[in-house]
């Protein structure tokens, strides 16, 4: 039935890729990250710069969704009130897994400047964080860092082993 | 960190005085110096109850008597022509008088002139709701309930506005910490995982300079951070590395003191 005979020690190579599982699905899983619309206060103005044509996060195939069901990035921009939070950990619990989160800005991060009885001291009290981002508010070419920073630590996680969550609640 | 100081008696005993420091007094000026506001007021004290009353800062102040508030009101609005209610609030005089004081800023947009209606309202009592006169009234009430714990009756959405519905104490009170109680410290803790997780998570850490060199990454060392969760306690090497770009980059050499030579005199 084959008219010729394909050579393959000669014609560059078996069309054959080897690889591991863990590469091929972190491939796909740090190439397609899609963060959640959702933003908390001026960080979310850099975020929204970031997403827009100028920066394009596209090109980082990263789109951002409109739903937590549908993401699995949560980008927490901006100061988390306390009385946020408990939306903020419900929007995290209907993320499905694997979800990774990126706590942006100062307030976000500790709690900033705003050191009173209604800020969240740093949004890791009620959500496990990945990658912190300092600034205030963080210009997005360092949105767009930690979302890099964020691949490469996905690209060095293992998909048999459950990643330890930072938090044990 | 500073330390805290209980603040109850904040109203008492201010804590820093200015030796050199002169209070600004507002002048007030006389009702009869504004040809409006003197017609206005001839009208209004021939009706009401008026405590006090004067011009200061071109706004004219009425102390009422607060069972008073809406006869006035609507008596301002509709036959006076002050049509709006800008703001209102309250301000905490419990320390010093066991109440609040009430303020109540109209604007007259036919006369363009400003008036501000005051009343005291005891600790325990309440005052009647406006929000049959002005919808404008409506959060504002909410707001000064929510914020200073001050009862408003007839009031059709009687909720906090701005802290979340069981939120404890009233925030802007002057006795309220600037770091909150301990239901506001862990107000998210109890909230979302229970008070069995206070333990787990922790106080709030509010230092602002503070470093933990035993943190999760060991931040704090230098060239030796650590994978998540590795205790690090016993193990403390020398390091000499005193910036984090020493030994990544060829362009980065540190200045050495021993290698470097200091001029004595400039060439």
């Amino acid at each position: 039935m084959a008219q010729h005979k394909v050579n393959y020690l000669q014609d560059g190579g078996a069309p054959i890729k080897l690889t591991t599982i863990d590469k091929l699905v972190n491939f796909g899983r740090s190439n397609s990250l899609w963060p959640m619309t959702y933003g908390l206060a001026c960080c979310a103005i850099e975020m929204m710069a970031t997403g827009a044509s100028r920066y394009d996060f596209d090109r980082f195939g990263t789109i951002f969704r409109a739903s937590p069901r549908q993401s699995d990035v949560l980008i927490i921009a901006g100061t988390l009130t306390k009385k946020h939070a408990e939306f903020m950990r419900r929007l995290y619990d209907q993320m499905p897994d694997p979800k990774w989160v990126i706590s942006m800005g100062s307030c976000a991060n500790t709690g900033g400047m705003f050191n009173t009885y209604a800020t969240v001291q740093g949004a890791d009290r009620i959500i496990p964080v990945d990658i912190y981002l300092p600034g205030c508010a963080p210009r997005p070419e360092t949105l767009q860092y930690a979302l890099m920073t964020l691949q490469r630590k996905i690209r060095k996680e293992s998909i048999f082993r459950a990643h330890k969550k930072k938090r044990l609640v | 960190m500073r330390k805290y100081t209980p603040k109850d008696d904040v109203q008492r005993k201010a804590p820093f005085s200015d030796r050199f420091f002169v209070s600004p007094n507002v002048p007030r000026t006389d009702i009869s110096d504004d040809e409006i506001f003197s017609k206005d007021y001839e009208i209004f004290s021939s009706k009401f109850n008026v405590l006090q009353a004067f011009v200061e800062h071109t706004h004219l102040v009425i102390y009422i008597d607060k069972n008073d508030i809406v006869e006035v009101m609507n008596f301002l609005s509709n036959e006076l022509e002050y049509d709006m209610l800008m703001e209102m609030s309250a301000i905490d005089y419990l320390a010093a008088r066991d109440g609040y004081e009430l303020f109540y800023e109209m604007l007259s947009l036919s006369k363009h002139k400003r008036l501000r209606i005051k009343c005291f309202l005891d600790k325990n009592d309440s005052v009647e709701s406006l929000t049959s006169i002005f919808d404008s009234a409506n959060w504002s009430e909410r707001e000064m309930y929510d914020l200073l714990g001050v009862k408003v009756v007839n009031h059709p959405n009687m909720k906090r506005l701005i802290m979340p519905d069981d939120w404890y104490d009233h925030p802007l009170r002057k006795t309220y910490p600037l770091q909150g109680d301990e239901a506001a410290s862990w107000y998210e803790v109890d909230k979302i995982f229970g008070k069995e997780a206070r333990d787990i998570i922790g106080p709030e850490q509010r230092d602002p300079a503070a470093i933990d060199r035993y943190d999760t990454e060991r931040f704090a060392r230098l060239g030796h951070e650590v994978p998540f969760q590795t205790d690090i306690t016993e193990f403390e090497p020398e390091t000499s590395i005193q910036y984090q770009e020493e030994d990544t980059s060829k362009i980065m050499k540190t200045l050495k003191p021993e290698e470097s030579v200091v001029l004595k005199r400039r060439r």
